[in-house]
Parts: C-alpha cells; structure tokens; sequence
C-alpha cells in the first residue's frame, strides 16, 4: 500500500510536460484495441509476408526450435511508469501507468530466485526504472550479491529533482548505464522521442561525465542504444561506433564507452506507428528479407531470464509485452516466487513473427547487434 | 506496361542475368565489393551514392540509397548535403561553360 502511494505521487511529478517530452500517449491510456496483445499479433499475422519464423529458425539449425543456453542476464522490467511517451516505446510506457510497477515483496522474490541463478548480471529496465520506489534498494540488492547490474535510463529522467544525485549514486555502486540516445544528432533523437528530448539528454549524459562514466573506467561504463527514427533496419555498431564518438566529442566534448545499436521491434506503440503510416507490411517484409542466420545463436532470449512487473517469467522483455510467457516443463511455475532453475532450462522459447526483430541484418538485443 | 518506372522493378535487378549471366554475375560482383567498407566507410559510401543518384536523376537508384543511408547511421540533414553537393555540381557544370560561351562572344562580337 505504501508503495503504491509512492508510485501514485511520482506519477503525478512526472505526468508534468515539463518533465520529459511526450510527443504521443500511451495505448492504454487511450483505451485502444491495440494496447491488447492479441490484437498485435493479429495485426503482425494480417501481413502478407511469408514470414514462418519456425521454418527460419530450422534453417538456422534450430529445427526443434529455440532452446536456451546458460542463463546469465537476469533481467526485471520493474515498472511501466515513464516520464516520457516515445513515439516506438514498445513497453508503451508512460506516465499514466501507476498499476503496473513491481511491489517490493515481488523485488524479494526476484532476488530470492536471482540467488538460485549463476546469472552475473541483473538488468533492470522499465518504463524508466529509476521511478520504482524500490530501485534503489533492488540496486543496493544485487550489488552486495557480487552482480553487474544495468539500469536502462531514458536519460531525461536524471533531471528531475529527486532524482539528481543518480549519476554520482549509481557511480558510487559501479552500476553501468545503458542509455537511450537513437542520434549523435537533434532530428531523428527529436523525432522520435519527442521535442526537447536531444537537449534534455546532452545535460543528462554531461552529468554522467561528471560522475565519472564514459570515460573507459570499468566499474563506470555508459553505453548508448541506437535505435532507428524509422521503418528501416538498425545500422551496424561496430563502423557507427567510431563515427558517434568522434561526433559526440567534436560536437559536445562528452564522452561514452559503447555503442548498441538495435531494431525496432513491431510491437506496441511502434507497431501503432508502423500501421499508422502504412509501413508495417514494408518494415516486415525489410525485416524477413533480412533473416541472418547467424545471429541465432547469440540471440538474447537464450541466455536470459525476462521477470514483469508482477512476477511472471518471460523468455525477453518483448515476449513479455506480447503475454507470451515462458513455457517451463512445469507451466504453472512461470512465476518468479515458484522459480526452479533446471525446469527454466528445460523450456523451449516462445517465439512469432515479432522475432524477425532480433534476427534481421546486424541482429539485435538488448547488448546490441549479434553477428 | 503503362509506365517507365516501376518501383517493385528494383527487386528483379538480378533478372538481368536472363540473357548471358557471366556479364551480371561479374558486375554484382565488382558492385558488392565497391561498397565494402574499405579506405571509405560503408556509410561514406552510400552517401556518396545517394549524391550520385541525384545527378543521374536514377529513381531506382534514390530509393536504394536512401534507405540504405538510413540504415547506416545517417540522417535526413548529412543527406540532403549530400543532395545539395550534387546540385551544386551540376548547377556548376553548367555554369562554368559559361566561360566557353564567353570566350565565344568575346572572339566574334565587337
């Protein structure tokens, strides 16, 4: 109840305009029937590709379908709260979404399962994560566990007053920030996440300079993650890497460790966009075209365990925003609190046409291109 | 067929190979390797070809490189300079024959 209040009152705080830029609304708040996950996936099936995932994936080697690999990144989507609404948010996260942020009796079960994983790295992410009431005890959690721990920031949300100490707070603990930045340039950053976002992000990632990060300390890496403002594919990291340094440092003397580069998945409110513009049947016909075999393997869904707000188990945070749970041997434990290691190693990832998101061109997750 | 242009046209470019493949299978070749990553990056390339598209007004041409610029990083300004460099040559070209004309007027007209 107490957290609930909480989140309650910093919904309010960050519902603010001037709190981060909301160039659209969530799906959910406007009540449409695509902010349900069944009709996604209709809307990805009514497309006249000859997308069969399954028959790529034998191609691939993988006749039997997808089978995971040991598990490493344990990752918690923690809440869907966001002071921002970008246009390709395939959470559709936003400020309006108060329900549906993890309690802290769900952090304990998480951190109790977590201790029954050899996962080295705890992921959290969001909405913007930091909003959770119990980010930073999640944080303070993992760290003394030994784990490497990511928060996936939108950047803007380190210039809200209560939450202006992060970057020295985060530094402190050796946590690395992945964070949003879709262009070393204004238009396409602007475009798609909203007017005022690219300024907004240039103070933030200086604050992070100051802090410490970006600056090839280990215990204090910045990493940014590239998506593109578009129905086209993700270029790849390694040749724009060099180019977004050069350009981040020439421009605005700041400073960062890596560059993730990765697609846009159709689904949610990018999907909204994609039907909106009358690009999904050319963005999934770009994307099957593109199936790369190679970036099977390393796909993330292998080596990963995706935990929603509420507890349930997923195979990756875009399964999770479809309701395609974690098919374990035993279904009725794809909860976090009845977790059991060897039955999430025996599963057989759920996978759909959403797939051709992961696996086109560079390949893509959460670390960024595969192959 | 009721017009010059059709853009699903660019997808059957491999088709060229109907009539003697050995020729085709050498360019797409020699192609492929022209837009690796090399003393150029490949996204330096593509902007290249996008200009090049433009002086050759090739619509095939302008939907494959715009896409392909995107998809390598660049965005809708580095390409519109891209755009403006080949104007700017051709606008250029045909400006400095004038000279050829000037140099004309001032040999036959008192």
């Amino acid at each position: 109840m107490e957290g609930l209040i909480q989140i309650e009152d910093v919904a309010l705080d960050v519902a603010r305009p001037a709190a981060g830029p909301k160039p659209t609304s969530s799906l959910h708040s406007r009540h449409v029937p695509l902010a349900e996950p069944e009709a996604q996936l209709r809307a990805l099936h009514a497309t006249t590709t000859d997308a069969d995932f399954e028959r790529d994936l034998a191609r691939a080697g993988f006749a039997r379908g997808l089978t995971p690999t040991r598990l490493e990144i344990f990752q918690i989507n923690i809440g869907r709260l966001c002071n921002m609404s970008c246009r390709h948010c395939h959470v559709d996260a936003g400020p309006d979404r108060v329900a549906e942020n993890m309690s802290r009796e769900t952090v304990d079960a998480c951190l109790e399962a977590l201790d029954r994983t050899e996962a080295h790295t705890v992921d959290i992410t969001g909405g913007a994560p930091e909003l959770n009431p119990h980010f930073r005890y999640l944080v303070d959690e993992c760290v003394s566990r030994g784990k490497h721990v990511i928060d996936r920031c939108n950047l803007t949300v380190l210039l809200l007053p209560r939450y202006r100490d992060l970057p020295e707070w985060l530094a402190g603990r050796g946590v690395e920030v992945v964070c949003s930045l879709p262009h070393y340039r204004r238009r396409n950053t602007d475009a798609q996440r909203g007017e005022g976002t690219y300024e907004k992000s240039l103070r933030a990632l200086q604050r992070l300079n100051d802090a410490g990060y970006g600056q090839g300390d280990p215990t204090r890496l910045l990493t940014l993650m590239s998506n593109p403002a578009g129905a086209f594919l993700a270029s790849g990291q390694g040749a724009t890497e060099s180019e977004w340094k050069a350009a981040m440092w020439r421009n605005h003397r700041l400073s960062f460790d890596r560059l993730f580069c990765l697609n846009n998945m159709p689904v949610a409110r990018f999907l909204e966009w994609l039907l909106q513009t009358g690009n999904l049947e050319g963005y999934m016909t770009r994307l099957t075209n593109a199936f790369n075999p190679a970036t099977v393997g390393g796909l993330m869904c292998r080596n990963t365990i995706s935990v929603s707000w509420d507890g349930r188990l997923f195979d990756c945070d875009f399964n999770q925003m479809l309701e395609l749970e974690s098919t374990p041997t035993d279904a009725a434990r794809a909860h976090v609190r009845d977790f059991d290691p060897a039955a999430f190693a025996a599963r057989t990832i759920a996978t759909d046409r959403h797939c051709y998101g992961c696996t086109a061109g560079h390949g893509s997750s959460c670390g960024g291109s595969t192959a | 067929m009721d017009t010059y242009y059709d853009p699903k046209d660019l997808g059957r470019f491999g088709e060229i190979a109907e009539g003697g493949g050995d020729l085709a299978k050498k360019f797409f070749e020699y192609y492929g390797a022209v837009f690796a990553d090399g003393a150029l990056t490949a996204r330096e390339k593509a902007l290249i070809a996008l200009a090049v598209a433009h002086g050759v007004q090739c619509p095939y041409c302008i939907d494959a490189y715009s896409s392909s610029c995107l998809e390598k990083g660049a965005d809708l300004d580095q390409m519109t300079e891209a755009v403006h460099v080949a104007a700017a040559i051709r606008g250029g070209a045909s400006l400095v024959h004038g000279v050829q004309m000037l140099n004309h007027v001032r040999k036959v007209a008192m």
